[in-house]
């Protein structure tokens, strides 16, 4: 029953996902041209991005990589299907790292010195926020007595009640997750050049147009996850989390407007100061006391 | 419907220009004629963009290095020549070691003269470049289906 829930979920957020994510990063880039004084694309302008990426003629350096990025997307849709269908949520951090770890894969494959230096900055990057994503994981446990998603819904009151400094470290790494600047080191919306488009620099056409469905797909998962601290078993609550959502995800773009990007050192060490102050005591609130 | 000319995204290289050129445009990439309006993007990777703006002649030095940055463009893909020297060698045509406009090196969709060249008659030339663009996908899908 649960492998066809997940199936189910699965196929459901294959549809769903990239079209929320699509529109999602469409409000992104009018928000932040109107942060910038400018009046910016349609909202619709990722979607054409995309079609147009598909139009593209297919070139590839060799033949694994357009592979290698095909299983991090499909790996991102499994992880969105097990998360929104109320699987165990330490399974669905551990298949959007596989995914993320597909795509690093993608980038080293095509053995070029841009696209390298990108998928180094991409290890440190999932290295920065792996830690806090696990005790995200594991203060769920304690807050819902469960790994399942679904049982937020049975809860009396939102986890955010007993776990909100978890909450808040979730917050800080959520802009590297979303690859947000200051923590953009590998892949970059903003101003691309050779380096801050490490990762996909050898990727082109239909593969990068996977790449930008994946990265649609991962950003409402990951805005998921914020909305689940918020949940519990008034229905109410879901409208809540999407306002919730919403918040963080405008704060997000603010902050992704007002910040330079800041050197590999400081996202590691502050990424996991932040993973061991919030995650670790918050945890370890919960497990002694 | 031919979505190349919704999201043209561009690559700039400077092959001999005095540097006016450039600065325009970068002027009219900038927020004042916000391209992004049109989808207009401004990429540092040949694999990524559909559009190539070239300013400045073409000499014995930089011929290798424009011929290299249009082979690694995918298809569809266009050329425009950013002021008088990217079109023809402008004032320098006759120097002993510029081998004429743009064209001399890579095939040319669009010119655009001037010196420097303005960011309206810029704007103008991405609008005729993107129409190009659109013929260009069209062809490459009627290729692809009779392939």
């Amino acid at each position: 029953m649960t492998l066809l829930t997940t199936l189910i979920g699965t196929l459901l957020f294959a549809v769903a996902g990239p079209v929320v994510g699509c529109l999602l990063a469409g409000l992104d880039r009018v928000i932040s041209a109107r942060m910038q004084g400018r009046v910016g694309p349609p909202v619709l302008q990722p979607y054409y991005d995309v079609r147009k990426l598909f139009e593209k003629e297919r070139v590839s350096v060799n033949s694994v990589e357009g592979v290698y990025v095909a299983c991090a997307l499909l790996f991102a849709l499994l992880a969105g299907g097990i998360f929104f269908s109320g699987g165990n949520l330490l399974m669905c951090v551990f298949v959007i790292t596989l995914s993320s770890l597909f795509f690093i894969m993608a980038a080293y494959s095509t053995r070029s010195p841009y696209a390298e230096v990108g998928a180094a900055r991409e290890t440190l990057q999932v290295m920065s926020y792996e830690p806090m994503v696990l005790l995200m994981a594991v203060a769920f446990f304690q807050a819902a007595n469960s790994f399942d998603v679904a049982a937020v819904l049975r809860l009396d009151h939102p986890i955010v009640c007993t776990i909100w400094l978890v909450f808040l470290g979730v917050l800080f790494i959520l802009t590297i997750k979303l690859r947000k600047s200051p923590f953009d080191l590998a892949l970059s919306h903003h101003a691309h050049q050779e380096i801050v488009r490490g990762v996909t620099t050898e990727m082109s056409g239909p593969v990068l147009g996977m790449v930008e469905i994946m990265h649609w797909c991962e950003n409402v998962l990951f805005m998921g996850w914020i909305g689940m601290f918020f949940v519990w078993a008034n229905p109410v609550s879901i409208v809540i989390a999407i306002l919730i959502v919403a918040l963080v995800y405008f704060l997000e773009i603010w902050i992704d407007n007002n910040f330079a990007r800041v050197k590999w050192q400081f996202m590691f060490k502050s990424a996991w100061l932040v993973a061991l102050i919030a995650g670790g005591v918050n945890v370890a609130f919960l497990a002694f006391l | 419907m031919a979505f190349a000319s919704k999201s043209p995204w561009v690559i700039h290289y400077d092959g001999s220009s005095c540097n006016g050129c450039d600065i325009e445009v970068l002027a009219t990439l900038c927020p004042g004629f916000d391209g992004e309006r049109f989808g207009v993007i401004n990429t540092g990777n040949p694999k990524h963009a559909d559009i190539f703006l070239v300013t400045g002649s073409v000499n014995e030095q930089n011929i290798g290095v424009i011929k290299e940055i249009y082979n690694q463009m995918l298809e569809p893909k266009v050329v425009v020549a950013c002021g008088i020297c990217a079109c023809t060698g402008g004032v320098f045509h006759d120097c002993y070691n510029v081998l004429g406009g743009v064209d001399a090196a890579i095939p040319v969709d669009v010119y655009a003269p001037g010196c420097a060249v303005r960011p309206e008659q810029l704007i103008d030339a991405i609008v005729a470049g993107v129409a190009a663009l659109d013929e260009k996908s069209a062809a490459l899908k009627a290729a692809r289906k009779g392939a």
